[in-house]
């Protein structure tokens, strides 16, 4: 009797049971990539310089106020570059006091400092620069999951590539535009004083305060398709962002019937500064500006002390929805542009199942039949190992969740084509073994092992290969890679393992072998 | 039993040096191509945007093409993509919001309404940064792979054979690059991994070969027999394996080339040429060079004994 054989028919009946597990029900267990039944992936970079230079502008802000608490009369303090800030003291009497006051922004480095001239630059330090870039990152993919999630997709990946990216997909959306819009709106919500003592045909004419801008509200008529710009002047401070919301709710809107509005409810810091505001503001106007653009500008009546406000803007009821999403599920932390999208349909998709499988069945039944047609009893063990190999791949790519694609399926097929290389190098050694005279018994055993080392040569190297595409690959080329690496290793086992524990209790286990079916 | 080969005893290494010769001209025509015609990168290379869609009734090409370029797309490329309806609009960077490209390229059909209906099949875009970074990857994945194979060769034979095995890569490389860029085919994704499997594929059969002459040299059938015999001797012994999987293989790769439909074609057809180049160059790049490369260095040894000598 061989060696070891009850060991060596538990292990494989334990492997067939774990990959029948692990498929067990086919649909649910398989994900099948975008381009098999349809969606939409899409890369975003996220322009973390231009956060960063938002993050320098806020804290240029911060310095000139903290200076002027301090009794220093400044001339100008101002981001210059993407990170760094300038100050121009008034007279460089007070310049220990700026020191001084400039110590407690340890974040950023002090460079070309001219106690003379009273002039001196903040750089953000490189370091610091990557850190915060790394944040709004991470910040970024966690909003854009909240959102996804409240959008409600079924299986939705959402990850970061590389150092600025979010790599996106969206399995079976219907709606790409939307949900393009849902995901890369920045979503900054701020709430700014109107400045009425600027007239707005000064400010259009370039006559503006320093502390003022001017935003335009953008109003489609629904009927002509045209869009409306209608500028005012706002105070560039924001008064109150987006981040002390609460709740975003969808409300149909009171005043126009068949348009939708958005109330939003502020936490208790956002509560208690809306309250001030308002106290201190009656009679003025407050501009509701999202993403740099102006929904309303309400007129404050009185003081609001419950913390509540709505967004009017003439909403279809799904506009409505998605801002109250995005509200809710907060800004993003810089705004993001998007670097490759993929919409496939789901025909299309559905054709390229249908193509595919036609094409992997084809050409498993073509290699099937050869291989019985060439090597009759031995070719039908083959055979066996290859369905076992197509079973473990699945399982396997079932097992890591991985994700089937079209160049995966094509990667499968050609597992198929190579898994049977390595019985091919077997069964040619075992008949050159016999042509030299060696007995059945003995020109298996001298066929497998010559055989092996060369077998395990060619996986290796081939294994390289798979590895070095999965390292390089994006999606598609990357399922490919997994497909080819699974179905080599699993060769490895069917091919060599399986085959000579079949042939075994075939052959080895008679007591007279006179001829080997091969 | 069937066999294809009984105990074959071929001269394909005395050959070598016809086989030089039709290497050297096949790859010369490759790269002549290569560089008159160059290689058409898909949009996931160059950036860009690519509308398949699928319409009811087939209207011809010029027809899409006005209202294309009414709209500000003249530069697209428009193309038949299969059998039937489906038309593959690719629209090159250059507007300055290239992520809405898409968007108005679907409003400009829509608004035609002498094309009829259709339905929009897929939508990519690919920024000019993604698609930069791809062709570096590129690049990047088939040197690391060679550089990969290499090394494993080096340490498992001799430097020889790995410089020969990447050399016969190299070859099949030039070979399949030619024939895309001869055929007017696409260098897309896929057809880069079809590209890193030939690599694949054809050293797996080089390293078949370098086993066979390895186990015989320490066999008492070599000795008396020149190096280019012993390896005419394994590429002989191994030749009904090879014969045989390359067959298997390439069977797969022409029902993939039927069934597969167009997405699958220009992936079937790389595959379909570097498996024929994939299995020649392991007799006749990379053994035939082994051989050569030995005798080379077996001379400069002996020439340099007999300097020796004489001194």
């Amino acid at each position: 009797m061989p060696k070891y054989l009850g060991w060596r028919v538990g292990l494989v009946l334990a492997v067939v049971a774990v990959s029948c597990w692990y498929l067990y029900p086919p649909r649910r267990t398989i994900n099948l990539g975008l381009d098999l039944q349809g969606g939409i992936h899409l890369v975003l970079g996220v322009e973390t310089d231009k956060a960063i230079a938002a993050h320098v502008d806020r804290a240029a802000a911060d310095i000139k106020s903290a200076l002027e608490r301090k009794g220093v009369a400044v001339a100008r303090v101002a981001r210059e570059g993407n990170a760094t800030i300038t100050a121009q003291l008034a007279s460089p009497q007070s310049w220990n006091d700026a020191i001084t006051v400039t110590n407690d922004y340890s974040t950023f480095e002090r460079r070309n400092a001219d106690q003379a001239a009273g002039r001196f630059q903040l750089a953000l330090s490189e370091r610091e620069q990557r850190r915060l870039g790394d944040d709004f990152v991470r910040q970024a993919v966690e909003t854009i999951r909240n959102r996804v999630d409240q959008f409600g997709v079924a299986e939705p990946t959402i990850t970061r590539q590389g150092d600025d990216r979010v790599l996106i997909q969206l399995p079976g959306i219907q709606d790409p535009e939307r949900a393009k819009a849902l995901i890369g709106k920045t979503a900054l919500l701020e709430f700014k004083l109107v400045d009425d003592r600027t007239p707005v045909e000064a400010a259009l004419a370039g006559q503006l305060p320093d502390t003022s801008e001017i935003i335009y509200q953008r109003r489609t008529d629904k009927d002509t398709k045209t869009e409306r710009r209608t500028p005012y002047v706002v105070h560039k401070r924001a008064l109150l962002t987006g981040a002390e919301l609460t709740r975003a709710e969808v409300q149909a809107d009171p005043n126009s019937p068949g348009n939708w509005q958005v109330a939003i409810e502020f936490n208790p810091v956002g509560t208690r500064i809306f309250g001030e505001v308002t106290e201190q503001n009656v009679g003025k106007q407050l501009a509701i500006i999202l993403d740099g653009n102006l929904y309303s500008a309400p007129n404050i009546n009185e003081r609001i002390p419950g913390g509540r406000a709505v967004i009017t803007g003439k909403f279809s009821i799904d506009e409505a929805r998605d801002l109250a999403i995005v509200l809710r599920a907060g800004a993003l932390p810089a705004p993001v542009a998007i670097l490759e999208e993929r919409t496939v349909g789901p025909s299309l998709g559905a054709d390229s199942v249908r193509q595919g499988m036609i094409a992997i069945v084809a050409s498993a039944a073509i290699v099937f039949l050869f291989m019985v047609v060439y090597y009759r009893l031995s070719g039908f063990i083959a055979d066996v190992a290859l369905g076992l190999n197509l079973l473990i791949l699945l399982a396997c790519m079932a097992a890591f969740g991985a994700t089937l694609t079209l160049p995966g399926i094509a990667g499968i097929a050609l597992t198929i084509g190579m898994a049977v290389d390595t019985n091919i190098l077997i069964f040619e050694r075992i008949r050159e073994e016999l042509r030299v005279g060696k007995t059945p018994r003995s020109a298996i055993d001298a066929g497998f092992s010559r055989a092996l080392r060369t077998i395990i040569d060619t996986h290796v190297t081939v294994l390289v290969t798979a590895a070095i595409l999965y390292n390089f690959g994006t999606g598609p080329v990357k399922g490919f890679a997994v497909s080819l690496f699974v179905g080599l290793s699993a060769s490895l086992f069917t091919a060599v393992f399986f085959t000579r524990l079949i042939f075994d209790v075939v052959y080895m286990g008679r007591r007279k072998l006179q001829a080997i079916s091969i | 039993m069937i066999e294809i080969f009984r105990n074959p005893h071929y001269d394909f290494i005395g050959k070598r040096k016809w086989a030089y010769l039709a290497s050297l001209v096949i790859t010369l025509i490759g790269l002549i191509s290569l560089a008159v015609q160059g290689l058409r990168y898909d949009i996931d290379f160059t950036g860009g945007t690519l509308v398949q869609l699928r319409f009811e009734e087939k209207p011809s090409i010029q027809k899409i093409r006005a209202s294309l370029t009414a709209a500000g797309f003249g530069e697209s490329v428009i193309q038949e993509f299969g059998e039937s309806r489906e038309y593959i609009i690719r629209v090159p960077l250059g507007s300055t919001t290239p992520e809405q490209v898409g968007r108005r390229v679907e409003q400009a059909l829509a608004a035609d309404p002498s094309l009829g209906k259709h339905e929009i099949r897929r939508v990519e875009f690919v920024g000019p940064q993604v698609g930069k970074d791809l062709q570096w990857q590129a690049i990047y994945a088939v040197l690391a792979g060679m550089v990969g194979i290499l090394l494993y060769i080096a340490l498992r034979f001799d430097l020889k054979g790995g410089v020969a095995a990447v050399v016969a890569v190299f070859h099949d490389v030039i070979v399949c690059l030619g024939a895309i860029s001869l055929t007017h085919r696409e260098f897309s994704l896929p057809v880069l991994a079809a590209l890193l499997t030939i690599i694949g594929y054809s050293v797996n059969d080089t390293i078949v070969a370098y086993d066979r002459l390895r186990e015989n040299r320490g066999k008492y059938g070599a000795r008396g027999r020149n190096f280019a015999e012993q390896m005419n001797d394994a590429v002989n012994q191994t030749l009904s394996r090879t014969v045989l999987t390359s067959l298997t293989t390439f069977m797969s790769t022409v029902i993939l080339l039927i069934f597969g439909g167009k997405v699958l074609e220009d992936f079937a057809f790389v595959l379909f040429i570097g498996i024929i180049t994939g299995t020649y160059s392991t007799t006749y790049v990379a053994a035939a060079l082994v051989v050569d490369w030995t005798y080379y260095v077996e001379g400069r040894v002996r020439r340099a004994k007999k300097a020796v000598a004489k001194a």
